[in-house]
């Protein structure tokens, strides 16, 4: 099952709510309307707490590859805020 | 005659001598003219013509000096350049060895600018059709800038502002100077190849046009359109733009504004689910509230049916009183009228006029009858009285007082005077009773006074 994009649920969930307030729908499909709704819902909230907080920097090693280091942005903002890579590699 | 000693000269001598004069003449000139016939065979040297209204000159550019153009020399383009003047011994043609060209009337960069964006417009890079949606919440944002200085807190700053559990990774670049180019699009292809960010910030503050120019090199351009991962472009100010910025999937007008679209208001987004969920609740109560009414309603309806079938039992006889009702007035009213029209067709029964008729003609022949006697009465009367007059009247009557009636015979003339016979004829004279035959004696004019 592809992934569920936030954008995508949150127009879904949009859509539920106005043909419900649309009216005139048979009862089992407004309660599964409403069970959709609720998932979508959750989903969304779910995605906007989703992700951890995090700050990182990609650095490239001897051997071409990137590698992630945390990156402080108060302690950078004066000079040479790189991670020496020489000493970083190995 | 003496003629001075001829020294003639060989064509390389006096081609070589005009070469010496011309160079030591002209060996360091600006120029400007306008580019024609240009061609650049597979040397990598550009030649052309420059020409003005007037005249016009052979010019070189050399394939060293031709790679650091910023721009590419064209037809018509009118350029200022820097050179010497030399002679192509083999051909005895002078021609202008360049050093540099220049647009004129715009910088370099700027010609180059608008070179590029033209090639890549046409290439279809900036196609609407192409630029990829940016996430509306992305999980994971990459960041190709400068680690240095004030863009990059500025934007980790927004964006931590308007959502606090965001996963940013930075790949640090220059972002001016040589080579600055090429690391900006390595990093764009690096964040391709080995990471899962769900969209990129690729920028830098502002600066001059220099300072900017590595996003308006081709390599950059290539590296986004060639980027799977949706990019924002954040390059110097408002008014800037950039190559990089026609290519981008969203332009940012500035590093902090690309921070500000990239992420809505976490909160703004809590509020709106929040909205719709409490829309989403009551609009469900509601509806389910609509069903329990319309549930009780049919409830209320079955729950006493033998009160339902009473009011139809009841509903069923008044039907059919009204039905017997109607039926019978409507009987009654026929027969009314059938009584009425044979009421009216004995009136006209032809026996019966027969004998009204019958009568009437016996009264009538009795009328008549009578009218008739009165009539002759009356008549009877009327010839009595006129018989009465009548026989006053008769001659026979004047013949009882004496009277009597001579006439002439035979012709039975009445005789009234005496000069109608003469003697001899034969008269006959009636008396009241009884004729005389008498003949006449003698007529006399005058009966004699007895």
């Amino acid at each position: 099952m592809p992934k569920e994009k936030f954008e995508d649920a949150l127009s879904k969930l949009e859509k539920i709510v106005s043909t419900l307030e649309e009216g005139d729908i048979p009862l089992e499909e407004s309660l599964k309307l409403f069970e959709e709704g609720i998932r979508l819902s959750r989903f969304c909230n779910q995605k906007l707490d989703e992700a951890e907080k995090k700050v990182e920097i990609l650095l490239k090693g001897k051997n071409g590859l990137l590698k992630a280091h945390p990156f402080d942005p108060s302690a950078s903002s004066g000079q040479a805020p790189l991670p020496d890579l020489e000493e970083e590699e190995e | 005659m003496d003629l001075p000693l001829r020294y003639i000269m060989t064509v390389s001598e006096l081609t070589r001598e005009i070469k010496d004069i011309l160079e030591d003449r002209f060996p360091d000139v600006w120029i400007e003219g306008e580019i024609s016939n240009l061609r650049i065979p597979p040397s990598g040297h550009i030649y052309f013509t420059l020409k003005d209204d007037f005249s016009q000159i052979r010019s070189v550019l050399f394939k060293m000096q031709a790679r650091t153009l910023r721009f590419v020399p064209e037809d018509g383009l009118y350029v200022i350049g820097r050179g010497r003047v030399s002679l192509y011994e083999k051909r005895g043609d002078y021609q202008l060895i360049l050093e540099s060209i220049e647009p004129k009337g715009m910088g370099a960069l700027q010609l180059a600018f608008l070179q590029l964006k033209e090639k890549l417009e046409r290439e279809g890079l900036f196609d609407p059709a192409l630029k990829k949606p940016i996430p509306m919440i992305p999980q994971k944002i990459g960041i190709v800038t400068s680690p240095t200085g004030a863009v990059i807190q500025d934007m980790l700053h927004i964006l931590e502002r308007r959502f606090n559990n965001l996963h940013i990774l930075l790949y640090p670049v220059r972002v001016q100077g040589e080579g600055a180019s090429s690391e900006i699009a390595e990093a764009i292809h690096d964040f391709n190849r080995f990471t899962d960010v769900d969209v990129m910030i690729v920028g830098r503050g502002g600066g001059s046009i220099e300072d900017l120019w590595a996003f308006n090199e081709e390599v950059v351009a290539r590296a986004m359109d060639r980027s799977k991962i949706p990019i924002i472009s954040a390059v110097g100010h408002e008014t800037d733009y950039t190559i990089a910025d026609f290519v981008a999937d969203l332009r940012a007008p500035t590093p902090s504004a690309a921070a500000e679209l990239v992420v809505r208001d976490k909160r703004e987004m809590k509020n709106l689910l929040h909205y719709l969920g409490g829309r989403l609740e009551n609009q469900t109560l509601q509806i389910l509230q609509e069903y329990r009414t319309h549930l009780s309603h049919l409830k209320k309806i079955f729950k006493e049916p033998g009160k339902r079938v009473e009011e139809y039992f009841l509903r069923l006889d008044d039907f059919f009183s009204r039905l017997r009702l109607l039926t019978s007035w409507t009987l009654e009213r026929k027969g009314e009228k059938c009584l009425h029209l044979s009421e009216s067709l004995l009136l006209r029964n032809p026996m019966q006029r027969a004998k009204t008729l019958r009568s009437s003609i016996l009264e009538a022949r009795r009328r008549l009858e009578q009218n008739v006697k009165y009539s002759i009465e009356i008549q009877r009367q009327k010839v009595g009285g006129t018989l009465g007059k009548l026989d006053s009247l008769s001659p026979l009557s004047i013949l009882k007082r004496g009277y009597s009636i001579t006439r002439k015979l035979p012709s039975l003339q009445i005789l009234k005077d005496a000069s109608h016979v003469e003697g001899g004829d034969k008269v006959e004279v009636r008396l009241d009773k009884g004729v005389l035959l008498c003949g006449v004696e003698k007529t006399e004019e005058k009966a004699k006074e007895a």
